[in-house]
């Protein structure tokens, strides 16, 4: 097993990990920006180092500082976490140059299915099935209009190195596509710094679901079951179950063989997901997207399988065998994640400040995996996320009745939270029927 | 005259309008950017804007004044 590792994040993905490298007697390097010095992930840690100032880009996108505390502490291993720099190639490529063992995919996999088009194109040729879409990068709106027709409207615009659902807008018509376009492309290039678009048929009532899979130390990739995460605003997740309530066996069955064949087209090592957009209407599923990293929404998986993924993180990337039989793998029940976001819950904007008062709720079936404590101050420069509300129940009628008490019993002072809107969502008649979509938000708030 | 305040501590992405142009209500001054979102803060109210208090690179806090429109 690895003896060290630095965890390349913050928050509470930071802790998660560092959670498990305890579990496992891993010691654990926590790194932390200005902003952060406080948050308990950084107490949590066996060791913990200033990266640098409260930025990003000077601290956690900072791979040269990172590659340093790693040095600095000997840890022999990076954790990269989600965001940030968990799928960047190139510094998953200058770990692996520094002599460092990379908790991750090879660059190469990340690099294939970090451009969009390219993974489009690579899952096609594979028999993935994938949207109507550009199959290179469009030069410029004319082109963009061009490509549409061909497609069809409505069509969505996409960043080719996106994520974050930053810069993705869906557009029913030409002049919707025009100013779409101009936006999707400035974004792309100040947040990714790649203005490659893609366009892909946009399809009007559709599901979100992925799939979790594990690609093995000796070349086998497994499936973990699914997670449908339609619960969006902003093209940004809020809200995730599984299993799907709105897809049939017969359907995840030929889902679970899809993002087996993904994994396996990109020789894919270690936690990975397949996103796939599923259209209600046809009872059918396209490919859209591989995150070559582990999920903000893991825990539903883990809850219902009793698998700890970072563990299998860990072991795969040691050359180890994982924890488990892959024959014999079973769900059991149902698995909700609420992200606790401090924004306020009707036009979810952001509310930066400082939490007086923190209190998790408890009991069976109820796991928090939180970033802050009372006493901390919630800044500007990092995402909204404060914690995960998971909940797990024998079926989905005792997981939601699990989710409403623990929402209710959830107190944080102090700045505005989201936590009435995962009431509200809760207490709807079309998020507890589990016939939903990605539309399911904006209804619920238009 | 209406003054344009700041809801929320944020870094001050692009500064759209420029001071002594005439906008109207709904008119984009500045955009802000906070928790990794964008948040445009629109004119409230026509008129002139006879100040802009902030400039690209700024952190506001809830309560700072973006500009006067008189």
């Amino acid at each position: 097993m690895l003896d060290s590792v630095l965890v390349a994040n913050r928050g509470e993905i930071a802790r998660r990990v560092i959670a498990t490298a305890r579990r496992l007697g891993i010691r654990s390097v926590a790194v932390y920006s200005e902003a952060d010095a406080d948050l308990p992930y950084a107490a949590e840690a066996d060791e913990a180092v200033l990266i640098g100032p409260a930025q990003p880009a000077a601290s956690y996108l900072n791979g040269p500082a990172l590659l340093a505390a790693a040095k600095r502490t000997g840890a022999t291993a990076i954790h990269p976490g989600y965001g940030f720099l968990a799928e960047n190639a190139a510094f998953a490529a200058s770990v692996l140059e520094a002599g460092l063992t990379w908790i991750g995919p090879s660059p190469e996999s990340i690099a294939q299915m970090g451009d969009k088009i390219n993974a489009r194109n690579l899952m096609e040729r594979a028999g993935v099935p994938v949207s109507a879409g550009t199959r290179e990068p469009v030069a410029d709106a004319a082109a963009a209009l061009v490509a549409a027709r061909e497609i069809g409207y409505p069509v969505m615009i996409k960043a080719s190195a996106g994520g974050g659902g930053i810069g993705m807008s869906a557009a029913a018509g030409p002049e919707e596509l025009a100013a779409g376009f101009e936006t999707a492309r400035s974004r792309a290039e100040r947040f990714f710094g790649n203005p490659g678009i893609l366009l892909e048929r946009y399809v009007e009532r559709a599901r979100h679901v992925e799939v979790q899979i594990l690609g093995l130390a000796d070349g086998r990739v497994v499936a973990l079951g699914e997670r449908d995460c339609s619960v969006q605003r902003r093209h940004q997740k809020v809200a995730e179950e599984t299993p799907s309530p709105g897809i049939t066996p017969q359907l995840r069955a030929r889902m679970l063989v899809a993002a087996v064949q993904a994994g396996q087209t990109v020789n894919y090592l270690g936690a990975g997901t397949a996103e796939f957009l599923v259209d209600v209407a046809a009872g059918d599923f396209v490919f859209l997207e591989m995150n070559t990293r582990l999920q903000v929404e893991h825990p539903v998986t883990e809850l219902v399988t009793g698998i700890d993924l970072v563990e299998q993180q860990f072991r795969i990337a040691a050359g180890e065998d994982i924890s488990f039989l892959p024959a014999d793998l079973t769900c059991r029940g149902h698995a909700l994640e609420l992200r606790i976001y401090a924004e306020d819950s009707k036009r979810f904007l952001p509310s930066p400040g400082t939490i007086t008062q923190w209190r998790e709720p408890a009991g069976p079936g109820v796991r928090v995996d939180a970033g802050y404590a009372a006493g901390n101050k919630v800044t500007p420069f990092y995402d909204p996320l404060l914690a995960k509300l998971c909940v797990h129940g024998a079926d989905r009628a005792e997981a939601l009745d699990r989710g409403r008490a623990a929402v209710a019993a959830f107190g944080i002072g102090g700045l505005k939270t989201n936590l009435e809107f995962h009431a509200d969502l809760l207490a709807s008649a079309e998020f507890s029927s589990g016939d939903y979509d990605t539309g399911l938000v904006s209804r619920l708030r238009g | 005259m209406s003054e344009v305040r700041a809801e929320m501590v944020a870094n001050v992405w692009k500064v759209v309008a420029a001071e002594g142009d005439a906008v109207a209500d709904g008119d984009t001054l500045v955009i802000l950017e906070s928790m990794k979102m964008e948040i445009p803060i629109l004119a409230e109210g026509s008129g002139t804007l006879t100040k802009l208090a902030v400039a690209e690179g700024d952190i506001v806090q809830e309560g700072d004044l973006i500009a006067l429109i008189e």
